[in-house]
């Protein structure tokens, strides 16, 4: 047998080198930081975003496999890459008072973020089973982690020994998956599984379908589809809130940027047979996220089920496996990350010392208190029910278009009346902040400069994209390329 | 299409957005710069307005003041104004109620002035939007946008059980608006399918022939958005809530033209683009409005609050508005759009007539009233003219509608006239009745003695109302004028594409050319 040197394109995984790079740096600057000072381990981690940001820009509309087929570099995952450093960055901005405040302010924070990055960009240019797994494993240690990262406090510990419990059984299956992929066709290939079911075709494979099963149940866990979604509320609820606010749109990204390059890509010979398994998913999965978000009376929780129902909607627009479907999905992810990371800026924003105001009361009058606030919050909860003019409206539009375009008219209903039943809790915190007289006791919140940057390119953000979305969508238009065989 | 050098459109839509963004820029504290300034900017509004009327071609079903700029591209969708016969008259209802509103809120509203009339100026941007749009992304930007600030109208400003009127307003419009929007989706696949061309220009999508069960899904998409908007029976049972618990402007500004929008959705969309549909489903409409007239009207009768009397007979009136439109001939449309307009008028005065009690007896029960006419007479003459004009006594405008409307049902089936017209005869009970209890008899209630008369600012928000009622009652014409080229255009298209079934997939043929060429 001819062993073959695998060529090495370090190039084309370029920004993710850079976040890597970046990692280890800070894991040295650590070193070099006093106690209470590791706010300087932000900046240099914000170089490191800045820098892999504009490194795949400048890779843009490039196209290549590398690593022998292993890794590609293409506008699918650089356009993902976008996605997890947009959420890195915010999220760093978000915690540098939150670590303090919450005494947990330790360089290797940072270092984590940067590596749970590092895995979701491996993630999502990964064209072989085994890579996507790795990255994904990389991923999911750095959370397990940060999910427990306030050591002393029980929910915390809670949310992490939950998350690495379930997440390291979903890894296997998603693991077995790969498995038996490679058992029905002598590969873990995404381009070699296309072109031996290109020829074989899928008769008589029953493995094949197996593995398919297997594969969605890792993904389910890892995107937080019904009936894996039990972790997510819990493990939202404890965790630190700007982790919280990572994991809701790093992790989902990441998940779904594995999920649709293999399964759009790879298995469309077997479409026909998971189609309408993801359909289904879809209407339980938002259905059961909206409905349980109305019973709660804790945001960070709201927050998570809200993000279960989000994952919903994502899912119609994978169930119609097509070219817009894939575009507005990566929409969706943007309009997404920037609506939810404002969502959690402002509960970031308005956490006190060693106290956070996660309770829904804890907003009441919140609109008289600090107005642009609460205007910030306005505009992420109109967004996130979809209602324009906000990036979330025109997500929504894009992708319930997608389902229509695909046949799917009766999945387009559900959804929409979905995002009705959404609207009930998300205007209910509205309801709260302008409606409600203030609780006496509410201090105000100490400033929080860069908590204020995040919240106001947050919501900057919000409302450009839904009035100007045209270029985000050509953008997200030319990525499906990396899928679809133009 | 008829373009003017000069975005005026964009123009009317968005000056009072730019008045929202110098009054929340101003101090909150100095409140008479806060009014002043919203005055000013809702009334600039209204004055730009007015040269569409002025500068409107009768001659002509085509849209005018057109602009048409690219918006998102690679969807085809447009950033698209344009106004025609129907919508002319409700933008300027729009303009010139909305100046009033503002104006009748001076002492109406205590708490959180600011915000309050940033909220009215953001309102208004919204419902012009509406009413120009002619791009279907665009009117439902607007459409769903604008229930943001009326949210806000209520469950801030309202009344005791604000919040689950504003929480009820919310999801019903958005329960219908999101059914509207899979409608939307699918008709521009469906144009894709057939035309080859991505687009939500309106203008183009009429062209569209679809096959008849398209057509009927599609319509009842759209239709279920305009019909729980109208409201129509059985999805009225949102607007109570809202127009009871709204404040006297918010009120104002629900009854005189957010129901509008329910109305002018129907001439505007569903007629045009599903006909054959309409055809079809004309008579179960005109039965949903004709109980509707008669349901609200006898609920109206039994009110004891005045709030709610008026805030139900607007069931009653549009309901004679959807009988109107569905009759297909020029005296019914036409008749249905000037309704709107009167409907607008004097049931804006009647709530801002109401409020203006409350304010000063702080109850709207009538019981607690009688006798007003000795106290303060003024008042009192407003309130008769007003509800005489939503009776429907000839000269004045309520007449010249109904009359129309009438006219155009027993055209189509005299059964619909018979029945609508006891809505008319329902209404003067109830209305009469109401005067009666509240004006007339005697002065039983101490507390009613010491009532102050209208005040100048109440005499000049009632005034330019009591004018037009009056304007409109003796000469009709200037306002029907505008508007006949227009229907005449939608019913010929109405008629015509309604008779070509194509049943079995989607063609593109079957519109007559001598049409085609007004839509250019």
């Amino acid at each position: 047998m001819d062993f073959v040197v695998p060529t090495v394109d370090l190039g084309s995984i370029a920004p993710a080198l850079l976040v890597l790079a970046t990692a280890l740096l800070v894991l040295v600057g650590e070193l070099f930081t006093a106690p209470g000072r590791k706010g300087a381990l932000a900046v240099l981690a914000l170089l490191g975003v800045a820098g892999a940001m504009a490194k795949s820009f400048l890779l843009w509309g490039q196209s290549q496999a590398a690593f022998s087929g292993m890794v590609a570099l293409d506008n699918y995952g650089l356009f993902f890459g976008l996605i997890f450093l947009i959420a890195l960055g915010m999220t760093v901005l978000l915690s540098v008072r939150y670590l303090g405040q919450m005494d947990m302010d330790h360089g290797e924070y940072y270092v984590l973020l940067l590596l749970a990055v590092f895995g979701m960009m491996l993630m999502a240019s990964g064209t072989d089973l085994i890579v996507i797994f790795l990255g994904l494993e990389i991923l999911s240690l750095a959370l397990y982690v940060l999910a427990g990262f306030a050591r002393t406090d029980l929910g915390a510990q809670e949310a992490a020994l939950k998350y690495f419990l379930l997440g390291a059984f979903s890894s296997g299956f998603l693991l077995y998956g790969a498995a038996l992929t490679y058992a029905a066709t002598g590969t873990t290939n995404l381009a070699r599984i296309v072109s031996f079911l290109a020829q074989a075709g899928v008769a008589g494979n029953p493995l094949l379908w197996i593995a398919v099963g297997l594969l969605i149940v890792g993904f389910g866990f890892k995107v937080a589809t019904v009936p894996f979604q039990m972790w997510v509320p819990d493990v939202y609820q404890g965790a630190p809130t700007p982790v919280t606010a990572f994991m809701s749109v790093g992790a989902k990204a990441a998940g779904f940027a594995g999920f649709l390059r293999v399964f759009l890509y790879a298995f469309p010979a077997l479409s026909v047979d998971w189609t309408w398994l993801l359909a289904a998913l879809a209407v339980l999965t938002m259905t059961l996220g909206n409905v349980v978000a109305i019973a709660q009376g804790d945001i960070k929780r709201m927050l998570a089920y809200s993000s279960i129902a989000h994952a919903g909607y994502l899912l119609v627009a994978m169930a119609s496996n097509s070219q817009a479907g894939v575009s507005a999905v990566l929409f969706y992810m943007v309009a997404y990350a920037f609506t939810n990371l404002g969502a959690f800026a402002v509960v970031v924003y308005l956490a006190r010392q060693g106290q956070e105001a996660l309770e829904l009361s804890d907003y009441a009058g919140l609109g008289s208190r600090a107005p642009l606030v609460a205007l910030a919050m306005t505009i992420f909860m109109v967004s996130l029910a979809g209602v324009p003019p906000t990036a979330g409206f025109v997500a929504k539009f894009y992708l319930f278009g997608a389902a229509v375009e695909a046949g799917l008219v009766w999945l387009a209903v559900v959804s929409v009346l979905n995002s009705v039943i959404s609207a009930y809790y998300y205007l209910r915190l509205i309801v709260i902040m302008y409606m409600r007289e203030p609780v006496p006791e509410a201090a105000p919140a100490s400033t929080a400069p860069l908590v204020s940057v995040s919240l106001a390119i947050a919501a900057t953000a919000t409302l450009l994209l839904g009035l100007f979305p045209s270029a985000l969508l050509a953008l997200a238009q030319s990525t499906v390329g990396a899928i679809f065989k133009i | 299409m008829i373009q003017l050098g000069f975005p005026l459109l964009s123009v009317i839509v968005y000056l009072p957005l730019v008045g929202a963004a110098v009054v929340l820029a101003l101090d909150g504290r100095n409140l008479a710069a806060v009014k002043a300034t919203a005055f000013l900017f809702s009334s600039l509004t209204f004055l730009a307005s007015l040269p569409l009327y002025f500068f409107f071609r009768v001659d002509t079903a085509a849209m005018q003041f057109v602009e048409k700029v690219p918006w998102i591209e690679s969807l085809g969708i447009n950033y698209q104004m344009g106004i025609d016969g129907i919508s002319l008259w409700l933008v300027l209802l729009t303009t010139f109620l909305s100046t009033i509103a503002i104006l009748s809120s001076w002492s109406a509203i205590t708490t959180r002035v600011k915000g309050y009339y940033a909220v009215m100026l953001v309102l208004e941007t919204g419902m012009i939007g509406v009413f120009v749009a002619t791009d279907l992304f665009l009117f439902y930007v607007f459409w769903e946008a604008m229930l943001i600030p009326m949210y806000f109208l209520i469950g801030i400003w309202g009344g005791p059980s604000r919040i689950y009127a504003a929480v009820k307003f919310f999801l019903y419009t958005m329960a219908g608006g999101v059914l509207m929007l899979v409608g939307i989706l699918a008709l521009y696949f469906f144009n894709h399918a057939v035309t080859g061309l991505y687009t939500f220009d309106l203008l183009e999508l009429r062209k569209l022939n679809l096959d008849f069960w398209a057509q009927l899904w599609l319509f009842l998409a759209f239709s279920v958005a305009f019909a729980i908007k109208v409201p129509m029976f059985p999805f009225h049972t949102w607007l109570p809530d809202a127009h009871v618990e709204a404040p006297t402007a918010g009120s104002v500004i629900l009854a005189g033209v957010l129901l509008k929008m329910g109305t002018y959705g129907f001439v505007r969309f569903s007629l045009p683009l599903f006909p054959a549909a309409a055809r079809e489903l004309a008579s179960i409409i005109a039965a949903l409005a004709i109980i509707g007239i008669i349901y609200g009207a006898l609920v109206s009768l039994i009110q004891e609050d005045v709030k709610k009397l008026v805030a139900y007979s607007s069931v009653s009136h549009l309901g004679f508005v959807m009988l109107g439109l569905f009759a297909f001939n020029s005296q019914g449309v036409q008749g249905g759009i000037l309704q709107m307009i009167n409907h607008g008028l004097s049931t804006g005065a009647l709530f801002l007539i109401v409020g203006m009690l409350y304010e000063r007896r702080h109850t709207r029960m009538i019981a607690d009233f009688g006798g007003l006419w000795k106290v303060i007479p003024l008042f009192s003459i407003t309130l008769l003219v007003v509800s005489l004009a939503s009776i429907g006594l000839p000269g004045l405008n309520g007449f010249v509608g109904e009359f129309l409307i009438l006219v155009g049902a027993f055209r189509h089936d005299w059964l619909w006239a018979a029945f609508g017209a006891t809505g008319v005869i329902l209404s003067a009970v109830y209305m009469l009745w109401m005067l009666q209890r509240m004006i007339f008899e005697e002065l039983k209630n101490q507390q009613n003695q010491v009532l102050l008369d209208l005040s100048a600012r109440e005499v000049l928000v009632l005034a330019p109302i009591i004018v037009l009622i009056f304007l409109i009652g003796v000469y009709p014409w200037p306002f029907l004028k505008p508007m006949e080229a227009s229907t005449q255009a939608l019913l010929a298209e109405v008629k015509s594409k309604g008779q070509v079934l194509v049943l079995d997939g989607m063609q593109a043929e079957g519109i007559p050319m001598a049409r085609q060429d007004l839509y250019r």
